[in-house]
């Protein structure tokens, strides 16, 4: 096939990519987003597959198959709760790519140009230097971020004195050795130096950020693995890599942008060092919750739920690590049955990654119309008999109105506290990721039902129905 | 085709990414990283093109495994999405 024809198809593929993209943006066109961008993919492999530069096809088609065999199984048997961690491995394979491409294709050049072929120019060294870069921390920064999220490595995040100064040098020394392949392409082995840099780099960054930040990382590791495809469109002068890869890079930006705003923070300030690292102020704790915090029963929260007509559901982590989402959909039901109108009211932090929480509840089969964004929510909490807090602490805590004097002031929460009753499940009434007291659990209108998630809401239904 | 031809559809295509993202409704924030996760794995074209060209053991063994990764993110991240999408579908669609 020509390469005008390749290149027409190509553009076929991007627009494909972009009309999916849109589609994304309603529940109701979103299966048939997915599905035309999978479409572009595959017109994008098989004219690839047919064009002149491709001359043996047994190791492409093994690795075709070995890859596609692995992803089915990865997607088919992941559980919903899973989601963040397969998001973040995929990720990884991304980035993955683009470095080895990337070498591959230097080497290549490399042997061409020993043949007597000119040298490469300034644009395929700065591509091949920027995919091996961002491809390498894309990769082990996902892979930190699914050990993490599986459980394989603590989810706390590991400081150390000198942190910040180790990070800025090893950042530093890999941009170093990016110029220095970009200056010295003919000396491939500087791009492995270059690569192994970024891989520690990579790992160094994700390493020092704890669980509940998460989902800026996932979205930041998803901008970076566009940002290197489109690189790597670059090494090749491939239009179809550049587009879906900016196009992909800037998405995972807006999201970064989106998760970062829910909590207040900069960018900067997740990446280096922030939550988590002091907790300067353990005192107040006591006297907060001394005396003023009112342990309930399953029992007492049926019979005020007996004469409520609205109650709104707020999720967080502990909901999906409880497992008790299929219970909330039960008594969502319940209560549904006996005329009470039940909303959700959902974090964009809520969770390990973006939207965590609206997949699990969807996959309850949860109608999409009663998950609510924060600002959809807020304004009805006065009016709303209860709300049940399952699993969520900072999110919902109060002090994150004032101004300063905590990690997560000026955070937005959502207003469970002007609710006319809170409930609250929780084991314990330990601090969040934030690490400081949450003085919901001590007001008035506030119950604290202790237990674990799952086993709380199961009693909590048989005691509603009785 | 010349650079300034490729920063400019570069350049466009960050813009077009972000307006056609900033709709996205928080709900869908998570099929949408996995989707567009999945179309970052175009890379594949890259790696097909760098194993079945003209090459050394060592491009050629690069290459396979950047087959291998691309299409694990491709295929896995297009099929999660679609599991995911479908319990989107309201009661009763």
């Amino acid at each position: 096939m020509s390469e005008t024809l390749t290149n027409y198809v190509y553009l076929i593929a991007a627009i494909l990519f972009i009309v999916g993209l849109k589609g994304l943006s309603h529940p109701r066109t979103a299966v048939r987003g997915n599905l035309l961008g999978s479409v572009g993919m595959l017109l994008a492999v098989v004219v690839t597959l047919l064009s002149r530069q491709i001359v043996s096809y047994p190791v492409i088609i093994i690795g075709l198959l070995a890859g596609s065999a692995i992803g089915v199984l990865l997607a088919l048997r992941i559980q919903m709760t899973a989601m963040p961690q397969l998001v973040g491995l995929f990720n990884g394979f991304g980035g993955a790519a683009s470095v080895l491409v990337a070498g591959a294709v230097l080497i290549g050049v490399v042997n061409l140009a020993s043949a007597g072929t000119p040298p490469p120019d300034l644009q395929f060294t700065i591509a091949t230097a920027a995919s091996g870069l961002i491809g390498a921390v894309t990769f082990w920064g996902s892979l930190i971020a699914f050990a993490k999220l599986q459980g394989i490595m603590t989810e706390k995040p590991l400081r150390y004195t000198g942190e910040q100064v180790v990070k800025v040098i090893v950042a530093l020394a890999a941009v170093g050795a990016g110029i220095w392949v970009i200056f010295e392409p003919g000396r491939t082995e500087l791009y492995w130096l270059l690569v192994g840099i970024s891989s520690l780099l990579g790992v160094l960054l994700v390493i020092a950020i704890g669980g509940a930040d998460m989902p800026i990382v996932i979205a930041l590791l998803n901008s970076y693995s566009g940002i290197a495809a489109a690189a790597t469109g670059f090494v090749l002068n491939n239009i179809v890599l550049i587009i879906a890869g900016s196009l992909v890079g800037a998405s995972g930006i807006i999201l970064t942008r989106i998760m970062c705003k829910a909590m207040n923070r900069s960018l900067a300030n997740v990446l280096f060092g922030g939550v988590g690292a002091v907790v300067e102020q353990a005192e107040g704790e006591e006297d907060m919750y001394a005396g003023k915090v009112k342990s309930t029963s399953p029992e007492e929260v049926a019979l005020v739920l007996q004469t409520a007509r609205r109650v709104v559901i707020v999720p967080g982590y502990g909901m999906a690590v409880a497992r008790a989402q299929t219970a909330v959909r039960q008594l969502t039901e319940l209560l549904e049955k006996n005329g009470v109108e039940v909303e959700f009211g959902i974090h964009p932090v809520a969770g390990r990654m973006p939207g965590h929480m609206n997949v699990l509840l969807a996959e309850e089969n949860i109608p999409y119309d009663k998950l609510k964004e924060m600002d959809q929510i807020n304004p009805t909490f006065p009016s709303t008999d209860m709300a049940i807090v399952i699993g969520a602490n900072d999110v919902v805590n109060p002090l994150a109105r004032k101004a300063s004097g905590t990690p997560i002031a000026g955070m937005p929460i959502l207003d469970v506290d002007k609710a006319q009753t809170v409930v609250v499940i929780k084991r314990s009434l330990s601090p969040g990721f934030a690490g400081i007291p949450n003085p919901l659990f001590a007001a008035d209108n506030t119950l604290m039902l202790f237990g674990d998630g799952k086993d709380a809401v199961e009693k909590l239904i048989s005691a509603y129905k009785e | 085709m010349s650079l300034i031809g490729v920063i400019t559809i570069f350049a466009l295509a960050v813009f077009v990414g972000f307006e056609v993202i900033s709709k996205v409704p928080p709900i869908l924030h998570t099929p949408l990283m996995s989707g567009s996760n999945a179309i970052s794995g175009i890379t594949l074209i890259g790696a097909l093109l760098s194993a079945g060209g003209e090459r050394t053991t060592l491009t050629l063994i690069l290459g396979l495994i950047a087959i291998i990764c691309a299409t694990i993110n491709v295929v896995g991240g297009f099929l999660v999405t679609h599991r995911m999408l479908d319990k989107f579908r309201k009661r009763g669609d």
